[in-house]
C-alpha cells in the first residue's frame, strides 16, 4: 500500500525526515513512534499526500503523491493531531460536508452520517455546533469524519491523546475491527501500550531517521531483556548501590528515583540483592515493555 | 456498548475504491467548497440580511437625499453631467457595497480556514486542493454579494436612484468590481499568519482612502490631478465609472469604458493566480 525509499523532507537546511525506508502492506497496522520533533508528523503529512517530499521515492496505492495527491487522498482517512472541525457547523453538518468533499451522494451520506454519529456516540449532540463539544467529543467527531469515505488507509496522528480510558478502549476496539475488514492503519502515538495493542509492525524514529523496525514483540526481544527489576533505595543512595550490583542482569540503568535491572530473571536478581544485605525500599519485577525499548533507543532526555 | 455493536454491523464496509468516484469529486470540488462555505454563512443570515438592507437605506437618506438636496439646490447638477446627486451617487454606492461584501468574505473567513479552525487543512485532506478552495470561497462570496447587491438595487429602485431598465447590467458591473477586488484581497490575506490589526489597517489605510478618492461622492476630475491617480489604480473608480455609463449614459470615451473592463479583469486574473499559488503553498507547508 505504501512504499518509501530514501524518503526525505528538508526545510531549508533542516532535514525533518532524513532518508527513511519502510513499507506498509495491505490490512496492516503500522506505527510511527518517536519523541517530539522526530519527523513523525512530517512523514504522516507526506503519506497524507499534502506535503511534498524533497527527496527519495514514495508510492501510495501505486501512485506518486507529488503528482496525484487528490487521487490518493480520495482513498485516505485522515485524523490529524489537532482537530480541525468547522466550528460554526453543527455536528452532523461536519460529517456531511466532509463527505461531500469526496463527491459522495446526498442519499449515501444521509445514512452514513447517522451510522457515524452512532459510532462516535454523538447522536444526541447531532445538532450542537462543533465548537460547543468537549475535547473528547471533538476528537471522536474528527475520527468519525475520517471514516466517512470508508478509506483504504486510515491515518491517525495521536488519535487518543486527550481521550478518557473508556473512549480509548472503544476506539481500539473499533480500529481493530476496521483492520479485520482489511483497512490499513498508519498510527503515530506517544502511548506505548497503544502501540503494543494496535500495531503489527512499527518504526521508531529519532531526528528524522529510523532507529529500529519490527513488531512490538520483536523489538522488545531485540532491544530489551525479558524482564525488568525496579528497585528503589532512596534518591541519595541509588548511585552508590548501583556500583555494588552492577554485575547483575544484562544491563543496569540508574535513574534519580530508582535503579532498573534489565534481566531474564528479575526475581533471581532481587534475591541476589537481598543476599548482599541490601534492602530496597520498594521492589518490582515486571515484563519488559515497548516503553523500555523506546527509551533505550531515543534516550531519556526531554525533547523540547 | 450495544450502540457500537450496531454501528459496526449496521452496514457493510465497501471501501473507498468502490464508493468514491474520484473524477466526480474532482469535477465538483469547487462547488463542494462553496456549499460548505454557504452553510457557514447561513449561520449568520440574519445579520447579513439586516446589514444588506440597513446599509443602503442609511446611505441613501443621509448622503443621497441629505447632501443631495444641498448639491442639487446649488446647481451641482451641471457638473454631474446633468443628473441629480442621487442618480450620480447610486452606481458608486452599489459598487462599494459589492466591494465591501467581498472584503468581508476575504478577511476573517480566510484566517479562520488557515489559522483558527484550520478547516482549509481538513478540506485539503480530501480530493480538494488549493485552487478548489480559492474557487469555492470566491464562488460562495459571489453568491452572497449577489444577494447583497440585489437588495441594494431594490432599495435604489425604491428611491428612484436608478432605472429598472439598467438594473441588470448594473448588477453585473457592481459584482465584477467586487470580485476583482476580492480576488486580490484573498491573495493578500492568504499571506497573513496572524491578524495583529492587519485588517483594521487595510480598512483604514486602503479601503477608506479608496472610497474617498475613487470619485464616489464627487467626480474624480474635480480632484487635483496629483490625487487623481488614486482613482486610476482603484478598482472601485473603474467600477463606479462603468456603473455611471450604464446607469445614465454618463459621457465617457469608448476606450476608457473598455479599459475599465480590462482593468477589472486584470485584477481578477492576477488576484486568482496569486491566491492559487499562495494557498496551495501554505497548505503543503
Amino acid at each position: 500500500m505504501i512504499i518509501a525509499r530514501g524518503l526525505t523532507k528538508t526545510y531549508g537546511e533542516f532535514k525533518a525526515v532524513d532518508g527513511i525506508d519502510f513499507e506498509v502492506r495491505k490490512g496492516e497496522a503500522f506505527g510511527l513512534l518517536g519523541p517530539n520533533g522526530a519527523g513523525k508528523s512530517t512523514t504522516m503529512k507526506m503519506i497524507a499526500s499534502v506535503s511534498k517530499r524533497t527527496g527519495g521515492e514514495l508510492t501510495i496505492l501505486g501512485l506518486d503523491p507529488n503528482k496525484r495527491g487528490p487521487e490518493i487522498r480520495a482513498h485516505l482517512g485522515v485524523v490529524p493531531q489537532q482537530d480541525n472541525l468547522d466550528r460554526e457547523l453543527k455536528v452532523h453538518e461536519n460529517l456531511y460536508v466532509y463527505g461531500r468533499f469526496f463527491g459522495l451522494g446526498r442519499k449515501f451520506l444521509k445514512a452514513k452520517v447517522e451510522e457515524l454519529l452512532e459510532f462516535a456516540q454523538l447522536t444526541e449532540k447531532r445538532n450542537a455546533k462543533a465548537e460547543e463539544l468537549s475535547g473528547g467529543m471533538k476528537r471522536r467527531l474528527t475520527i468519525a469524519r475520517g471514516l466517512v469515505n470508508e478509506p483504504e488507509i486510515l491515518m491517525l496522528d495521536e488519535p487518543t491523546t486527550g481521550l478518557d480510558p473508556q473512549a480509548r478502549h472503544i476506539l481500539w476496539d473499533r480500529l481493530f475491527r476496521l483492520k479485520e475488514q482489511g483497512v490499513t492503519l498508519v498510527i503515530t502515538t506517544h502511548y506505548m501500550d497503544e502501540a503494543e495493542q494496535l500495531c503489527d509492525r512499527l518504526i521508531v524514529m529519532d531526528k528524522g531517521k529510523i532507529m529500529a523496525e519490527g513488531s512490538p514483540a520483536d523489538l522488545i526481544k531485540r532491544y530489551a531483556s525479558k524482564e525488568v527489576l525496579e528497585v528503589r533505595f532512596g534518591s541519595s543512595k541509588n548511585v552508590e548501590i548501583a556500583e555494588q550490583i552492577a554485575h547483575l542482569g544484562e544491563r543496569i540503568e540508574v535513574l534519580p528515583d530508582r535503579i532498573l535491572v534489565y534481566s531474564d530473571n528479575g526475581e533471581a536478581d532481587l534475591q541476589e540483592i537481598l543476599k548482599l544485605g541490601l534492602e530496597p525500599v520498594t521492589s518490582l519485577v515486571r515484563r519488559s515493555s515497548l516503553e523500555d525499548v523506546f527509551l533505550r533507543l531515543t534516550g531519556r532526555t526531554l525533547v523540547e | 456498548m450495544p450502540s457500537i455493536e450496531k454501528a459496526v454491523h449496521a452496514s457493510a464496509w465497501q471501501g473507498s475504491l468502490k464508493i468514491v468516484d474520484v473524477a466526480r469529486a474532482r469535477n465538483l470540488a469547487w462547488m463542494h467548497v462553496a456549499e460548505a462555505r454557504v452553510r457557514g454563512m447561513l449561520k449568520w443570515w440574519t445579520s447579513i440580511a439586516a446589514f444588506s438592507l440597513g446599509n443602503p437605506v442609511l446611505y441613501l437618506f443621509s448622503v443621497g437625499i441629505g447632501i443631495g438636496a444641498l448639491v442639487d439646490a446649488n446647481g451641482g447638477s451641471t457638473q454631474l453631467g446633468g443628473v441629480s446627486y442621487l442618480t450620480f451617487l447610486a452606481p458608486a454606492l452599489l459598487a462599494s457595497a459589492a466591494l465591501a461584501s467581498f472584503q468581508e468574505e476575504m478577511s476573517f473567513p480566510i484566517m479562520e480556514g488557515f489559522e483558527w479552525d484550520k478547516s482549509f487543512f481538513a478540506m485539503n485532506s480530501t480530493p480538494i486542493n488549493g485552487s478548489d478552495i480559492v474557487n469555492g470561497i470566491v464562488a460562495a462570496s459571489f453568491l452572497k454579494t449577489a444577494v447583497t447587491v440585489g437588495i441594494y438595487e431594490a432599495v435604489l429602485l425604491a428611491f428612484g436612484a436608478i432605472d429598472l431598465s439598467v438594473a441588470l447590467p448594473m448588477f453585473f458591473s457592481a459584482l465584477i468590481t467586487g470580485i476583482a477586488f476580492g480576488a486580490v484581497m484573498m491573495a493578500v490575506t492568504s499571506y497573513i499568519k496572524n491578524d495583529d490589526g492587519f485588517f483594521a489597517i487595510i480598512g483604514r489605510f486602503v479601503i477608506a482612502p479608496m472610497v474617498m478618492f475613487s470619485g464616489t461622492y464627487y467626480p474624480l476630475e474635480s480632484m487635483p490631478i496629483y490625487l487623481q491617480w488614486v482613482g486610476w489604480i482603484s478598482p472601485l473608480w473603474h467600477g463606479t465609472d462603468l456603473g455611471r455609463v450604464i446607469s445614465y449614459g454618463s459621457p465617457q470615451q469608448g476606450w476608457i469604458v473598455i479599459s475599465h473592463w480590462l482593468y477589472l479583469a486584470t485584477w481578477l486574473v492576477v488576484g486568482l493566480t496569486l491566491a492559487y499559488r499562495q494557498v496551495s503553498k501554505r497548505l503543503a507547508a
